[in-house]
């Protein structure tokens, strides 16, 4: 029999939260490694579900369409497309969620969510919100359980990075493109634009002051250029990664000191693929992901061994994942990681036993307390520590949340449902102040806001 | 046409528009409404209606006696939160019911507020509320019923079709949540710090939050119970009466939003406002005594109020136990002497016209009917 605090730890910190439905794990090892087995990249949640091809046709066509149309027919184009972005963004979220509740391998749904957020995109711009769904199905999903280098390429070459990033407009300077727009319009100099080059440096891969510099961020933008969606008039395929050759530099490139005499598109991706090789990006990979399951700053050993793995597999995740497993500090029975918004939720839903999400929508309530879904405002995407998220006002929210969602609970028990979500290690004190509540509502929402719950 | 010709019309016009709908309906069945408000949490009746003649009443009490009640009668004093009742007493469209209790006799909010919302005599005895059985027994044109929280409460549910209206935002949570969130973080080092922050923040401005919110509920309310072929039973919720300690400033809050909820009932029904009964209630009373950190535990029997345009108001019904040692339950808590079921139906069956004992029957099966309460309502 595993003790109570394995149980507790495999559901609601390895896994999503939960459920009153599920039966507590025999041995919670094996039933956190035996879902990589069980794994389903594209499950039936999903089946209605565009993908960001159609959507991005769809959007260019619009535009097109009101291309040559007066302004105020242009401006009304514009609107019913961010309209249309907006409502299917909605509805993604409600998926996303109902993905997350359905499961039945929610420590792999929960890594999905890790590496959305490490491939962070930002659905401000409306093509960008249009496939933020998209971009987390086609891009992360398929490769959670793979190779690091592949799910890299799959981010950085998915139409929602490139607009996110700028970088359908990067145009090498030298490019067949520049010499013609050149003749065209001599004072306008088409260029290239270096955020995605950073933020994949910085970011996806090496992380920050990892060693290198400003040139090999200048030149790897370079080696980029030519990475693009296709043109609107190009039917059907501006919804999708083409490479424009008439748009990259032409030349070698030297990156930290190795030159990458590759043309066209294999240039960039034999960089990509050094870059996913790199020392430094097995250590920021293995902290970010030592944070997440351990602690905000999180032990040395662990972060090594993390490393290691990763480094020794070439990057096969899920040799880092069984690394973590092993790790004993992952299994300390004191939950060291304050929930974020999304989590929090997630856990509260599962908790309640709901595999639909109703009314308040998803992404509203998600609004509401501080973390709209796919919407991190920065390519750093949230935050991983509870400075971010333990505050004040935050909490109140919570707590208003955790009312709203008690309300629709229904008949369910506190006391029964607290023994049952905790496999028996709550602590005594969240147990005594649910048994005093004056109703089972109060009782449910002080469930959901106890410092036992608010933390995995 | 000549101006005052014109006007006429108009008057006549806009006057049938107003009528019509009013008028087909009351000629078919009835235009009665009744809302239950159910007081979560056991309400303290002790400190709501006051026995301020008791001598124990001050003894008991201690630091928690109201000094200031709003007389009624030679016995009993109404809070002084109470502004809008007091007005509807004198009126005599309110009344009091006092020393009352649901056949429940043990002391778990959960359960309790099962007998009183299902209208069994033990707790998960029936799965269907008595609100819901006195919906099945209305016209069908008439048997719609709402309930104004995001899911329908127990006493509602059951075979009758009934509808459910919650706004959208996330509503304000209780003081009374706050509370035992501020208990569940006082051990938590990081959450115990944040929450108090947030408390400094909020005590500015959470007394009239709080009273804003229940005048909206009960316009809300209001709005679907006025409307020509809108619902004629509405259930609303309230919580956080249940006041361990703090209870002079929380229970003088509390009734003031209860007050206000139902000041905005009666504005927002206009003249409807005379075919109404509304009725709040609670699972069981608080402990005749004041406990050590300024509170009341939970107790037994408590009061229950009726106000309304349609309500025999101007009085306190009550058989008073007292509060002598001897006279409170189990030494400790007031007496039942008037039963909640049997108030609960002459009521219901009094607003709608239905033969009492029938009703007796029909919602509290178990229960016994009690010829002792009667012109609750006027026929």
């Amino acid at each position: 029999m595993a003790r109570p605090s394995e149980v507790a730890v495999a559901l609601n910190r390895f896994g999503l939260g939960a459920r009153p439905d599920d039966e507590a794990p025999a041995d919670p090892k094996s039933w956190l490694v035996a879902q990589f087995e069980n794994y389903d990249a594209n499950p039936a949640v999903f089946s209605g579900a565009q993908d960001s091809a159609t959507l991005g046709a769809g959007y260019a066509e619009a535009m097109l369409e009101a291309k040559d149309a007066d302004r105020a027919a242009k401006m009304a184009a514009r609107k019913t497309a961010r309209q249309k972005a907006q409502a299917l963004y909605r509805d993604e979220v409600d998926t996303r969620a109902r993905a997350a509740l359905e499961t039945s391998t929610p420590f792999v749904e929960r890594l999905v969510h890790f590496w959305s957020n490490h491939f962070a995109i930002s659905a401000e711009k409306p093509q960008v919100t249009l496939i933020a769904g998209a971009f987390e199905r086609e891009a992360i999903r398929p490769h959670v359980l793979g190779h690091f280098e592949d799910m890299l390429l799959a981010a950085e070459r998915h139409p929602a990075m490139l607009f996110y990033l700028d970088q359908v407009r990067s145009i090498g300077p030298n490019s067949r493109f520049a010499s013609r727009a050149a003749k065209r319009i001599a004072k306008r100099k088409p260029g290239i634009n270096e955020n995605l080059a950073r933020e994949i440096m910085e970011l996806h891969t090496l992380g920050v002051r990892s060693g290198y510099s400003q040139t090999d961020v200048t030149e790897f933008a370079l080696a980029l250029t030519g990475f693009s969606t296709g043109r609107a008039q190009e039917r059907g395929q501006a919804g999708a990664f083409t490479f424009r050759p008439g748009l990259h530099e032409p030349g070698e490139r030297t990156i930290m000191g190795k030159t990458y005499h590759q043309s066209g598109e294999k240039q960039a991706l034999a960089v990509l693929s050094d870059l996913a090789a790199a020392e430094a990006t097995a250590t920021h990979i293995a902290t970010k992901l030592a944070r997440h399951f351990i602690a905000d700053e999180p032990p040395a050993a662990v972060v090594t061994r993390l490393a290691e793995a990763f480094r020794r597999s070439k990057g096969d995740l899920v040799a880092v994942y069984r690394a973590l497993i092993d790790s004993p500090e992952a299994w300390q029975p004191a939950a060291a990681k304050f929930k974020t918004p999304w989590e929090w939720t997630i856990s509260a839903l599962r908790g309640l036993g709901r595999s639909d999400i109703g009314k308040p929508r998803l992404a509203q309530l998600l609004n509401q307390i501080g973390q709209p879904v796919w919407r991190p405002r920065s390519p750093a995407g949230y935050d991983d520590v509870a400075g971010s998220w333990a505050a004040p006002d935050a909490l109140v929210r919570r707590v208003e949340a955790a009312q709203r969602l008690a309300a629709q609970s229904g008949d369910i028990d506190p006391r029964d449902l607290a023994r049952k979500l905790f496999a028996g290690s709550l602590s005594e004190l969240t147990v005594a102040e649910i048994d005093r509540a004056e109703s089972r509502r109060t009782g449910i929402a002080l469930l959901l806001v106890s410092p036992d719950f608010q933390r995995r | 046409m000549k101006r005052r010709q014109f006007l006429t019309l108009a008057g006549a016009g806009l006057g049938s528009m107003l009528i019509a709908p009013r008028i087909v309906f009351a000629n078919v069945e009835t235009d009665r409404r009744f809302v239950f408000i159910i007081q979560r949490g056991a309400a303290d009746g002790l400190n709501t209606i006051i026995p301020y003649a008791e001598p124990a009443y001050r003894t008991l009490r201690g630091p928690l006696a109201i000094d200031n009640p709003i007389k009624l009668d030679g016995t009993f004093g109404l809070h002084p939160s109470l502004t809008g009742l007091r007005k509807l007493h004198q009126d005599k469209q309110a009344l009091f019911v006092h020393a009352v209790a649901s056949p429940y006799r043990e002391r778990s909010h959960f359960d309790g507020q099962n007998v009183l919302e299902s209208g069994g005599t033990s707790p998960y005895e029936r799965k269907d509320g008595w609100l819901n059985r006195l919906v099945g027994m209305l016209p069908k044109s008439r048997g719609e019923a709402i309930a104004f929280a995001p899911t329908i409460p127990l006493a509602l549910r059951g075979q009758a079709d009934v509808t459910s209206y919650a706004p959208s935002a996330l509503p304000e949570a209780p003081d009374d949540l706050m509370m035992r969130v501020g208990k569940l973080y006082d051990a938590d080092e990081q959450l115990h710090a944040l929450w108090s922050s947030a408390m400094e923040t909020r005590a500015l401005g959470a007394v009239n939050a709080q009273r804003k919110d229940a005048a909206s509920v009960g316009r809300t309310a209001a709005g679907f119970l006025s409307k020509a072929d809108g619902p004629r039973v509405a259930m609303i919720e309230t919580s956080g009466w249940d006041t361990h300690s703090g209870q002079q400033g929380r229970l003088a809050n509390q009734l003031r939003a209860l007050d206000a909820l139902i000041d905005a009932l009666h504005v927002g029904l206009g003249d409807d406002w005379n075919d109404t009964t509304v009725l709040a209630a609670t699972e069981f009373g608080r402990t005749a005594a004041v406990n050590g950190t300024g509170g009341t535990d939970h107790g037994t029997a408590s009061a229950a109020m009726l106000a309304g345009g349609a309500v025999n108001g101007g009085r306190v019904l009550a058989d008073w136990p007292g509060l002598s040692t001897s006279a409170l339950h189990q030494g400790r808590d007031l007496a039942p002497t008037l039963d909640l079921d049997a108030l609960i139906a002459v009521t219901a069956a009094e607003t709608f016209g239905f033969d009492p004992e029938e009703t007796m029957r029909t919602l509290f099966a178990g229960g016994r009917f009690d010829p002792a309460i009667s012109d609750i309502v006027r026929k």
